[in-house]
């Protein structure tokens, strides 16, 4: 019993990291109908932004991420005006190729100025606690990565509904020529989703490199990828789909290893994403519209 | 006239090609060395980035050490050694283009890659070309040896154990030194390394009546290893091994400790990595062991003289690695004595028979499936610090 009981925190706080980046993913999915999949490679340059950070101007952790969470914003600002913008009429597999060039070219350029090796998170910048709670093994990273992952759905939640902003994201996402008409800039307002899907690409990013204290060029490839099933689990586009998608992938993986074979893990992990595409495509979370003709 | 024009274009063709055919014969002569006085080129195709970068350019650096030695002491066959350094990422199939680049530029043989993977990528074009490959550190079985038709390959010696030895090795220990009754392996699933040594682990393990609680599995790029390890933590095994290399095997020790596992934990060479120490800890790696080549603390006349000799040059303790391209080098010039010429066919009749070679790493002789038969040792880390606890002959 205390043994399964580690087993559901250890997924939790794993799938507590793929909820973090699934958010960013599902938000950009929502607004404008693009996987985009460099999201996981924002949340490397995230990484990196926040290890510089701590190594070379010795910030704290908390204005590490922030760092991070800003310049990477940034950057998803740039990319989306480079990128994304110039092909927001073409057709949708345009786009999506587009977004994995996009990865592709953040990953090689990273290897290109910092070198393929692995980077070591310094480990000051978050000494490790652990609490022994009746024989259960329990770090204060754990309860952290939780925290941060449940207290950016609520705020991203509330941009969303509660801002004028978020309801100019909404109106884009219904209709985006209506939305125009209604005087909405649709550019304005794309180029925040951008930004607000990278700066929570970004403290993902700096969060794994706590989590983990190894970063490298190639590391938001498979993160990305768990958290793309993640969201397409919850039903991507919605926000605390994404939330319980991260959630059911982190305690799936886990029981996968402990209680059946470890190395069958990431088949069980992407044989989630087919058969949730068979049975219920538009996820947990979502609602059969069905396509208008 | 015309015809004239002709044929005294013929003979200038002709002119031309067997100036041509001269220059190709000529650098055949620099292959061989019998007619020339250049100097000796070596291949070195090492992983200088990419995973395993640190394994390459230590090997680099012992090889380039033991090169500059022999080049000062007036070279061998009376010809300078040069060295044609090239990065092979970590890539099987990067490792296969800069062998056959390699081989372009007349080498006699090739020091490298290290990794098993590295080698295997490498080895095709090798032993199409007839060029010798001194593998420092590929330990899996199948680098000399062809699995399918179980022949020796003709071209590719070693100059480490392999790794049933290794597995063996530590099974002996952990049974003998350690009395552990049962164990568990957790290995690095995704190479043909860290299933070869969990093999003969257990092999050895079993027949020693020790019993394998469970085995367990990772993959390369694995950074979470919790729901495994509480699995393992449940069993309370005496001893857990875990073969893979030092950019899983770092965090799956810490994440071990972090989660109370106070077992031994023991490994091989692919934990070594100044990266073993920043990444896990001091305290989490205490109580863990692993097999290894050769230890710079050894008390080996030569080994201190090596030893010495590289801090004096890189300002650094040499790791295995580092042992192992130097002993790669050293090896290649006894070969190249004994065959009393530089040409790659005689330098390989040498060394498959060379016997008792004084290497940095101990003494050994080249066996039939070309591997070297030698010594190896128990390395334990101690408050973030390597230290040689035991070492075993085979």
């Amino acid at each position: 019993m205390l043994e399964f009981t580690q087993q559901i925190v250890n997924g939790l706080s794993l799938g507590a990291i793929y909820a973090l980046i699934a958010l960013g993913y599902t938000m950009v999915y929502g607004i404008i109908k693009l996987i985009n999949f460099a999201h996981g490679d924002i949340m490397m340059v995230g990484a990196f932004v926040g290890y510089f950070s701590l190594t070379l101007l010795g910030t704290n952790i908390f204005v590490a991420m922030i760092a991070a969470m800003v310049t990477c914003a940034v950057f998803g600002v740039l990319i989306e005006k480079i990128a994304y913008r110039p092909l927001r009429n073409a057709t949708r597999i345009a786009a999506l190729i587009t977004a994995i060039g996009v990865s592709l070219f953040l990953e090689y350029i990273t290897i290109f100025l910092l070198g393929p090796s692995q980077k070591v998170f310094p480990e000051s910048a978050f000494p490790i606690k652990a609490y022994a709670v009746g024989g259960l093994s329990i770090l204060n990273k754990d309860v952290f990565v939780f925290v941060l992952a449940v207290a950016l759905m609520l705020i991203l939640q509330y941009i969303i509904k509660w801002t004028k902003t978020g309801k100019a994201m909404r109106a884009v996402s219904l209709d985006r020529e209506a939305a125009v008409l209604m005087g909405i800039s649709v550019d304005k307002t794309i180029s925040i989703t951008f930004a607000i899907g990278s700066a929570l690409a970004a403290a993902a990013g700096v969060m794994l490199g706590i989590y983990y204290n190894t970063i490298n060029p190639l590391m938001g490839i498979i993160p990305g990828l768990k958290a793309f099933v993640a969201a397409v689990l919850g039903g991507i586009g919605i926000i605390p789909g994404a939330m319980v998608g991260g959630f059911v992938m982190g305690l799936l993986e886990t029981m996968v290893s402990g209680y059946g074979n470890s190395l069958y893990r990431d088949a069980v992990a992407f044989g989630v994403l087919i058969f949730i595409l068979l049975i219920k495509p538009s996820g947990i979370f979502g609602e059969d519209t069905g396509e208008k003709v | 006239m015309r015809i004239g024009k002709k044929v005294a274009l013929l003979v200038v063709m002709l002119f031309v090609f067997s100036i041509a055919a001269g220059c190709g014969g000529g650098g055949g002569a620099t292959q061989t060395g019998e007619k020339s006085g250049d100097a000796i080129n070596v291949g070195l195709n090492v992983e200088l980035s990419g995973g395993v970068a640190s394994y390459g350019s230590n090997a680099r650096d012992g090889a380039i050490l033991a090169i500059e030695e022999i080049n000062k002491a007036g070279g061998v066959l009376g010809k300078q050694i040069n060295p044609i350094v090239r990065d092979c990422k970590s890539i099987a199939d990067e490792a296969m283009s800069i062998s056959a680049a390699l081989i372009g530029e007349k080498i006699v043989a090739q020091i490298g890659p290290l990794t098993s993977g590295d080698v295997a990528g490498s080895t095709p074009v090798m032993m199409e070309n007839k060029v010798p490959l001194i593998a420092p550190a590929a330990t899996a079985a199948n680098v000399t040896v062809d699995d399918k038709t179980g022949e020796t390959r003709d071209y590719i010696f070693r100059v480490c154990f392999i790794d049933p030895f290794q597995g063996t090795l530590m099974a002996q220990f952990a049974s003998d030194n350690l009395n552990a009754k049962n164990a568990v392996i957790y290995c690095d699933n995704s190479s043909d390394y860290g299933k070869g040594l969990a093999e003969y682990f257990e092999k050895t393990f079993t027949e020693n009546g020790g019993t394998i609680l469970a085995q367990e599995g990772f993959v390369k790029d694995d950074r979470d290893f919790r729901a495994a390890l509480t699995k393992i933590k449940g069993l309370n095994p005496d001893f857990i091994y875990v073969p893979g290399y030092y950019q899983e095997v770092a965090p799956l020790i810490k994440q071990a400790r972090e989660l109370g596992i106070t077992a031994p934990i023991g490994g091989c060479d692919g934990w070594d990595s100044p990266d073993m120490v920043s990444v896990a800890g001091n305290d989490a790696l205490n109580k863990t062991y692993f097999t290894n080549h050769y230890s710079s603390q050894d008390k080996d006349p030569q080994v201190v003289e090596f030893v010495e000799a590289f801090k004096a040059k890189y300002n650094k303790e040499p790791d295995a690695f580092a042992a192992l391209g130097y002993d790669s080098v050293q090896i290649m010039v006894q070969g190249l004595k004994d065959a009393g010429e530089a040409d790659p066919v005689k330098l390989t009749e040498a060394l498959a028979n060379i016997k008792d070679f004084a290497g940095i790493t101990g003494k050994m002789s080249i066996d039939d499936q070309h591997n070297p038969v030698k010594a190896g040792v128990i390395l334990e880390f101690k408050d973030g610090k390597q230290v040689m606890n035991t070492r075993i002959q085979p």
